[in-house]
């Protein structure tokens, strides 16, 4: 059976412990058995350290921001606002006025569809995606060219699951609007090229959105070297609160976009007649933000810098090689997604079995992987399937628990067969 | 037997099997030996809506006055779910099964299965396979 290499990589360490022990949530035991978090594409767990921050939001500077003339207001407004500097840092945007906050990736992509899409789209108009985009990065696009009588192209992909780069100079014309495409796709773990994309489609000047769900927990990110127009991510995939997301856009774009929801702090004035919208960023946030979402991301960003993320980056690249070395080696095991470049996600199908019933044989065991199409629908009938097994990893996963996957998984078969 | 004595009975068959290893090969045995469905009635329209699996289910009123379940799916724990209800609520009226309560479920340690949130839909079937028999019901009242 598999051959045991894991001796050669070892754990990830932070400050001489193993990462894994900033983390209460993984020192539980499931059905008995110590908890393996492998489902951390859907959500990572969080660290003390975020835990620990939310609980101290509450127990101090918790109140309402902005216009509050009060002392507890003024110091969650500016904490707020710091965090807006953080991620701006975290991302290299040259104005923290460039970062949006939202309820997630998905709300970050359905402000940009809606409003840029008002701003750009006319009948006649193209809007070009990826084949391997989460419904996220489908669905808002498809409304918003539906409205604005628009038509959506698709980047295909090869068996492997790249995309077929040499398509775009056919899909990019004088008509395309914008390029919506993901850097990590979340169901085959295909490592896409963006700057190259990127390049592209600034030939034409067609602006390009990237959806960093998938990047932004495991490597450094800098908007202006890569030169995309927006960027989006979500906190709770980056060790923090869930409910908080980012929408990154040039300022350029932000500027001429249209708001995408009425409400207060998103307004300079409003009379019956007429009202006068803020400015950036405050023009994009309508209503009471996630406060204590927005407070506690800097202690995820303090966290993720702690590592730093370029070291986490070439552990998690060494522990996707060996779980992928060492499962390769299960019988009738096929791995769905083998492109050439890949992080973090290792998607699968067993010969003979169902997705789901290695999946709940793997959760009795005591290993959290997630089943089925994983969001991305058409990339299930790409390759025929109805789903697959999910493992996507973290900094606190180890190599250890690779190989107790795979005596499990050797298991979960002989069960089924 | 009536519906409680079956799961009496099946609450006495699983109580032998110590280790959860043991239920879940008893259940996917229980799937394997499900017999099988009509393939006219494996169509899109037979399917239990909220499984990650595919679940076809068949209902079917018979002149004794009672009701006959068949069933399939493409994923074997879902089958061992579908056929361990079909051999509760299979061979009883309408009536019986509408009013039918599956205490077995959580007897037999198969409780993390009833929650209305858990993909593989155990709660669907039960509540698609009663849906049929109140309909059956009410089709036998306007008769």
């Amino acid at each position: 059976m598999a051959v045991n290499i894991s001796s050669t990589i070892s754990p990830f360490l932070l400050q001489q412990k193993p990462v894994s022990s900033y983390f209460p949530a993984l020192q539980q035991q499931v059905y008995g058995q110590p908890l393996i978090y492998f489902d951390n594409a859907a959500t990572t767990q969080k660290p003390k350290s975020v835990i620990d921050a939310i609980v101290r939001y509450y127990s101090t500077i918790n109140s309402n921001v902005h216009r509050g003339v009060h002392y507890l207001s003024q110091q969650a407004t500016e904490a707020s606002e710091e965090t807006r500097r953080r991620v701006a840092r975290f991302i290299h945007a040259r104005h923290a006025h460039e970062i949006i906050f939202t309820r997630g990736t998905t709300e970050s992509i359905n402000l940009v569809a809606y409003a840029y899409g008002k701003y750009a789209l006319k009948p006649g108009d193209n809007v070009v995606i990826s084949a391997m985009e989460h419904h996220s990065n489908i669905v808002p696009w498809q409304i918003a060219c539906e409205d604005r009588g628009a038509s959506l192209r698709v980047i295909p992909m090869n068996d492997r699951g790249e995309l077929l780069i040499d398509e775009l100079d056919h899909l990019l014309d004088e008509r395309t609007r914008i390029l919506a495409i993901t850097w990590i796709s979340n169901s085959l773990g295909t490592l896409n090229p963006i700057e190259e994309i990127i390049q592209k489609a600034h030939q034409f000047d067609i602006p390009v959105l990237i959806d960093a769900a998938q990047a932004a927990p495991h490597m450094p990110i800098d908007v202006q070297t890569i030169d995309c127009d927006f960027l989006v991510f979500s906190g709770h995939k980056m060790y923090g609160p869930t409910g908080i997301g980012i929408l990154y856009g040039k300022e350029k774009w932000l500027e001429q976009m249209p708001p995408y929801q009425g409400g207060g702090e998103m307004i300079k004035s409003v009379r019956f007649e007429k009202t006068e919208y803020n400015d950036l960023p405050f023009k994009f946030e309508a209503g009471t933000p996630h406060i204590e979402g927005t407070v506690c991301l800097q202690a995820a960003i303090d966290f993720l810098e702690s590592l730093p993320l370029h070291k986490a980056f070439a552990y998690e690249q060494q522990l996707l090689e060996y779980a992928t070395q060492q499962m390769s080696q299960i019988p009738g095991l096929r791995i769905i997604g083998q492109a050439q470049h890949k992080a973090s996600i290792l998607s699968f199908i067993i010969e003979n079995t169902h997705p789901y019933d290695v999946g709940v044989l793997l959760d009795k065991m005591g290993i959290a992987v997630r089943t089925g199409h994983h969001c991305t629908q058409p990339v299930m009938d790409f390759f025929g399937i109805p789903g697959t097994v999910r493992v996507s990893l973290a900094v606190y996963n180890t190599p250890s628990e690779i190989d107790r996957l795979v005596t499990c998984l050797d298991k979960a078969v002989s069960m089924l067969k | 037997m009536s519906i409680n004595e079956i799961q009496d009975e099946l609450i006495a068959e699983f109580s032998m099997l110590t280790d959860w290893v043991d239920k879940y090969e008893y259940l996917i045995q229980l799937g394997k030996d499900l017999p099988p469905i009509d393939p006219k009635y494996k169509t899109d329209d037979h399917l239990i809506k909220g499984c990650q699996s595919k679940v076809w289910l068949h209902a079917e009123y018979k002149d004794d006055g009672k009701m006959y379940f068949t069933a399939d799916s493409d994923a074997i724990i879902s089958k061992g779910l579908v056929s361990l209800v079909i051999r509760i609520l299979s061979g009883h009226t309408p009536e019986e099964i509408a009013k039918a309560e599956l205490y077995c479920i959580d007897q037999i340690g198969l409780k993390e299965h009833l929650s209305p949130t858990r993909s593989n839909g155990l709660v669907s079937m039960i509540k698609q396979m009663k849906l049929y028999a109140i309909a059956f019901q009410s089709q036998l009242k306007n008769a």
